[in-house]
């Protein structure tokens, strides 16, 4: 919101990307704050499982909505933040990994193992991470050039990462499933979005607003 | 047995219904002698005042606070949050309470609360918690054997298994008004599950009548068992031939059997169950067989594939 409006001000860029930067590290701020005041349930280690693993699965999906977002508006911010919001991304899912192997497995790498072959939420969530990896490392200008045209190949990947990341949730609620539904339903819009009938219209109605 | 009901103490549904709305009147000043059980069930709210007694069956590990018993739930009837039962709670009306008694046995009827409980002393138990989650607690119950209660009744032959029904209002409890599960929640226990001396309905915990959160006025505490066995806001007992389908396992049939003994070996299709987090704790510890009391109850399933029946 502050950015768009930004943006319409013309603010330069630089601070419109402290304002997203700043933004993406308030979820961290507040679970820090929460753990210090001891305002954490009486499992804090399941919390910050809980809170870094939904901010993965919301800043996948922000970071998803920012290609529709700018076809829609004609608005220019929103590619030029893609970036630091996929990143933000692989910032949290390494904060749930690290929870996981360390809180949660306390780094016993047979148990972690047999998690992975054996538990299909962990197999998920583990391959979300093995495949979010490469896209972080190849974020940077430099492998976009390098890569050329597979750069953009790869980094449809993370389609299905984000997905995978939807059943990874699902899988491990036990009965209350409304949120994990509504992430999918939600990645299943932009999916759609991205559907060349769709994709026509959208860049029709951006055309016309940036006139 | 002593503890039998007789005709006469068994209160007929018209007489407690008028009671209940003289005292909901305020006009409870009328009839001292039926007020004064209301009185002190009523002051009984804070604490008890009867002999609480402690019981062999008692851990003498360390307690987990009672802030973290009392805001740590799953309670789904008041939302799936762990923090919601504490937050909704207080919706639940628990007095007057009443539980339901039908099936198999020679005494059916609706029992008020306080007619359920008058002949009982209490004893504080002190037991492990372990949820299918993989955390775990030490609670200080208040309450007493199930058995003693159930020989009240006199279940007859035909009495395989024991069900029971927790409230269903979705007025009081708001997390109703979903259908996470098929509501009202059901458990249920084979007979000698039931009657076996570890297995108590708690009316209270750390001394004090029980909260709206942990399941109150009573509840059932089976400590052999995963938590979620150990239904909550008891309102109806049914005496049944055949076994009764939990709504876990109406939920998801592969993944919780009737008898959900705590057991390392088993693991739930979707996460192990060989360690555990205890509440407080920083590093898991290994889950013991039947939650620590292999001894007490293993008996009950020998000759069991307990893989197959988990």
């Amino acid at each position: 919101m502050t950015a768009a409006v930004g943006l319409r001000l013309d603010v330069p860029v630089a601070w419109q990307r402290a304002v997203v930067f700043m933004l993406c590290l308030l979820p961290l701020a507040w679970l820090v704050l929460r753990a210090l005041t001891g305002a954490l349930s009486a499992n804090p280690i399941d919390d910050i499982t809980d809170a870094t693993g939904t901010w993965t699965l919301r800043l996948l999906l922000i970071t998803l909505a920012m290609t529709p977002l700018r076809r829609l508006t004609g608005w220019k911010w929103p590619l030029r933040l893609r970036r630091m919001l996929g990143l933000f991304a692989f910032f949290y899912a390494s904060l749930h990994l690290m929870t996981y192997l360390w809180f949660d497995q306390f780094f016993l790498w047979p148990e972690i193992l047999a998690d992975i072959l054996e538990r299909p939420f962990i197999t998920l969530g583990m391959t979300a991470y093995a495949l979010l990896l490469p896209l972080a490392l190849t974020s940077n200008q430099a492998s976009q050039r390098r890569l050329r045209r597979n750069w953009k190949r790869l980094h449809r990947l993370v389609y299905p990462i984000a997905l995978l990341g939807v059943v990874h949730y699902y899988w491990l609620v036990k009965a209350d499933v409304r949120e994990p539904l509504l992430y999918g339903a939600l990645w299943l819009g932009l999916m759609t979005l991205r559907l060349p009938a769709s994709t026509n219209r959208m860049n029709r109605q951006g055309e016309n607003k940036s006139l | 047995m002593p503890n039998r009901i007789l005709p006469s103490e068994i209160t007929p549904e018209s007489v407690y219904r008028e009671r209940r709305r003289l005292m909901q009147a305020g006009l409870a000043v009328f009839g001292a002698g039926l007020t004064g059980a209301w009185a002190r069930l009523a002051e009984a709210r804070v604490q008890f005042k009867g002999e609480i007694s402690e019981s062999r069956f008692s851990t003498d590990e360390e307690r987990t606070p009672f802030e973290d018993v009392t805001t740590y739930n799953n309670f789904y009837e008041f939302g799936t949050g762990k923090g919601d039962p504490a937050e909704n709670a207080h919706r639940l009306q628990t007095d007057p309470w009443s539980v339901t008694v039908e099936g198999e046995c020679a005494r059916p009827g609706t029992y008020a609360l306080e007619d359920i409980l008058k002949p009982h002393g209490l004893e504080e138990r002190i037991y492990r918690l372990r949820c299918v989650e993989g955390w775990s607690m030490i609670i200080p119950w208040v309450g007493f054997p199930l058995g003693d209660l159930i020989r009240r009744f006199e279940p007859t032959g035909s009495a395989k298994y024991v069900e029971f029904q927790t409230l269903y209002d979705p007025e009081q409890m708001p997390g109703q008004r979903r259908r996470i599960l098929d509501w009202p929640y059901v458990e249920g226990l084979r007979m000698d599950e039931a009657m076996h001396p570890l297995t108590i309905l708690a009316v209270g915990l750390y001394g004090k009548v029980m909260p709206n959160q942990n399941g109150a006025p009573i509840r059932l505490v089976v400590p052999w068992k995963y938590g979620f066995k150990s239904i909550k806001s008891i309102v109806r007992m049914r005496f049944v031939e055949q076994q009764p389908v939990s709504s876990w396992m109406r939920a998801a049939p592969d993944e919780y059997g009737f008898y959900s003994n705590v057991n390392p070996n088993v693991d739930h299709p979707r996460w192990s169950q060989a360690r555990e987090r205890r509440i407080g704790e920083f590093l898991k510890r290994p889950t013991l067989m039947f939650n620590g009391y292999e001894d007490e109850v293993a008996d009950l399933y020998r000759g069991m594939d307990l893989k197959k029946h988990f």
